[in-house]
């Protein structure tokens, strides 16, 4: 464990239901500060969806989600978009505007939140394309960009006004093992400066080179939770075959 | 599996439909709220009205001309039974001007830019853009919907007067080539009976037809689901909608102007 144990994320007794179908069921979760957590679960279980009501994209049925004590269910619009200031999201596509080039996605959030002046921008985002080997992208569309690429884009973005905490969604999926990898380490380097990572995988290689700590969500709630060491002495049948499992994303 | 009895059918299509409606008429007051509250956006307003206005130029310009040139062979046709052929240049400019130019517009509007504004929004939708501007902090509704809509009201009568002038234009050629008419005779026969009135309130309505238009591709974009079939089927709704939409408040808009003023302008 590298981090504080202060929890800068806490989802706190957190229900989600979709029509009949109870996707997170009282997840009570603490994340400390400074740590790379990874949720992990079969597809469809609500790791997405967890992830989804951090941002506050989604809001719960019932529960709290707290981002460094601050309860964000209360909060309007104009809090919400505070909050969002300080946390990143790599989505599972990728997500980026496909009618900016890749310079303008990395550039987007300085554009949007910062007072720099347009030579400032165009450097930071320049930098944070070099941070993640895109720097030579700069001007491409991301049409043009190969799947690793596109992801490494996007985490550029997600960084780029350098959040406490950056949430990533399924950082293997589409992704072939070496690109996989290269991702991995981005977001261990990630780790290494100082940044909470919430990882919602299913790719247990890469759970294990990311987290801090493991849990595992099924059937909406939390069944285990340690560190990758710790869930591979579990004697839980679900747990030990995801633990022993090699799934790539 | 048995079909629903039809009346519990007709009830679920009524409820849908009601909800429906409900949710668009909230969504485009929000629009009309949000519209008058910071951050303005300026920059993609310019850059929406730009690629709205004018890159619809084209398609409007060759519209409205071969408009007036119809109107015009139509209204030589009328008008030369009654030895009125003096009255085409007039005939024509009124009927553009008042009703023809305007409905046209936004309908040829509705087509384009609606088309384009719901599979835009819907493929940000179905490619989760939407929720990564939300995840920037930037609030998409405002970002995507309000510029829109506000590019689409100012660029609606600025389209309109283009086909005017256009459909004058046509119906001058129409009327040289049978009459040899000089363009200045035309022109001032045009304009002849024309008064401010005709003008303005049939230009200024096509305000609500963008209006229209922004916030039924808008609303059908930003509901999208089911991947490229659901995107496809916002942009074939946005201009059917819409279109209906236009047609349906132009009644409306033409009984306001007719009660502001009663005779109707000269």
């Amino acid at each position: 464990m590298t981090g504080s144990r202060d929890p800068i994320v806490r989802l706190d007794h957190v229900s989600k239901s979709f029509g009949t179908h109870r996707v997170l069921d009282d997840v009570t979760l603490d994340i400390p500060k400074g740590t790379a957590f990874v949720l992990l679960g079969r597809s469809g279980t609500g790791k997405s969806v967890a992830l989804r009501h951090i941002i506050g994209l989604m809001r719960p049925d019932a529960g709290r989600i707290l981002i460094e004590g601050r309860d964000i269910g209360p909060l309007d619009a104009r809090g919400l978009t505070e909050v969002r200031k300080h946390i990143g999201f790599l989505f599972q596509n990728a997500a980026l505007f496909d009618s900016m080039t890749v310079g303008e996605n990395a550039a987007f959030p300085l554009r949007r939140h910062t007072r720099l002046s347009d030579h400032e921008i165009r450097d930071r985002a320049q930098q944070k394309l070099a941070d993640v080997g895109l720097e030579r992208e700069f001007d491409k569309m991301p049409a043009d960009l190969s799947g690793g690429m596109k992801k490494r884009a996007a985490l550029a973005r997600a960084m780029a006004l350098d959040p406490g905490i950056l949430l990533v969604d399924e950082p293997s999926a589409g992704l072939d093992p070496i690109t996989s990898r290269e991702i991995d380490e981005l977001l261990v380097e990630r780790k290494r400066a100082g940044t909470t990572l919430v990882v919602v995988t299913h790719n247990i290689p890469s759970a294990r080179a990311i987290g801090d700590e493991l849990a595992l969500l099924h059937d909406g709630r939390l069944v285990a939770r340690g560190t990758a060491s710790e869930l591979d002495r579990d004697r839980e049948p679900l747990v030990q075959a995801f633990m022993r499992s090699q799934g790539g994303g | 599996m048995p079909q629903p009895p039809l009346v519990d059918r007709v009830g679920a299509a009524a409820l849908g439909f009601f909800e429906f409606t409900g949710s668009l008429a909230t969504f485009g007051f929000r629009a009309l709220v949000d519209a008058f509250r910071p951050p303005f956006e300026f920059g993609e307003i310019a850059r929406h009205i730009y690629q709205f206005g004018l890159r619809s130029m084209p398609l409007i310009l060759i519209s409205g001309f071969a408009i007036g040139v119809v109107l015009s062979m139509h209204t030589r046709a009328t008008l030369a039974r009654f030895g009125a052929e003096a009255l085409i240049p007039a005939g024509l400019a009124l009927a553009l001007i008042r009703e023809t130019g305007p409905l046209t517009a936004g309908l040829l509007v509705s087509g384009r830019v609606g088309a384009g504004i719901g599979a835009e929004i819907g493929a940000m939708r179905v490619t989760e853009q939407i929720d990564a501007l939300e995840a920037n902090a930037v609030d998409a509704f405002k970002y995507l919907a309000v510029t829109r809509v506000i590019a689409c009201v100012i660029a609606m009568p600025l389209l309109t007067a283009m086909i005017d002038f256009a459909g004058i234009l046509g119906g001058y050629v129409a009327e040289a080539v049978v009459s040899g008419m000089p363009w200045q005779l035309y022109f001032e026969r045009s304009f002849t009976y024309l008064e401010y009135s005709d003008f303005i309130p049939a230009t200024l309505k096509t305000m609500v037809f963008g209006y229209l238009i922004g916030v039924v591709a808008s609303y059908l974009g930003f509901t999208t689901s089911r991947g490229t079939e659901g995107v496809g089927e916002a942009s074939t709704r946005s201009v059917v909608m819409a279109s209906i939409l236009i047609i349906l408040s132009d009644v409306i808009l033409v009984k306001i102007i007719f009660f502001f003023y009663p005779q109707g302008p000269a």
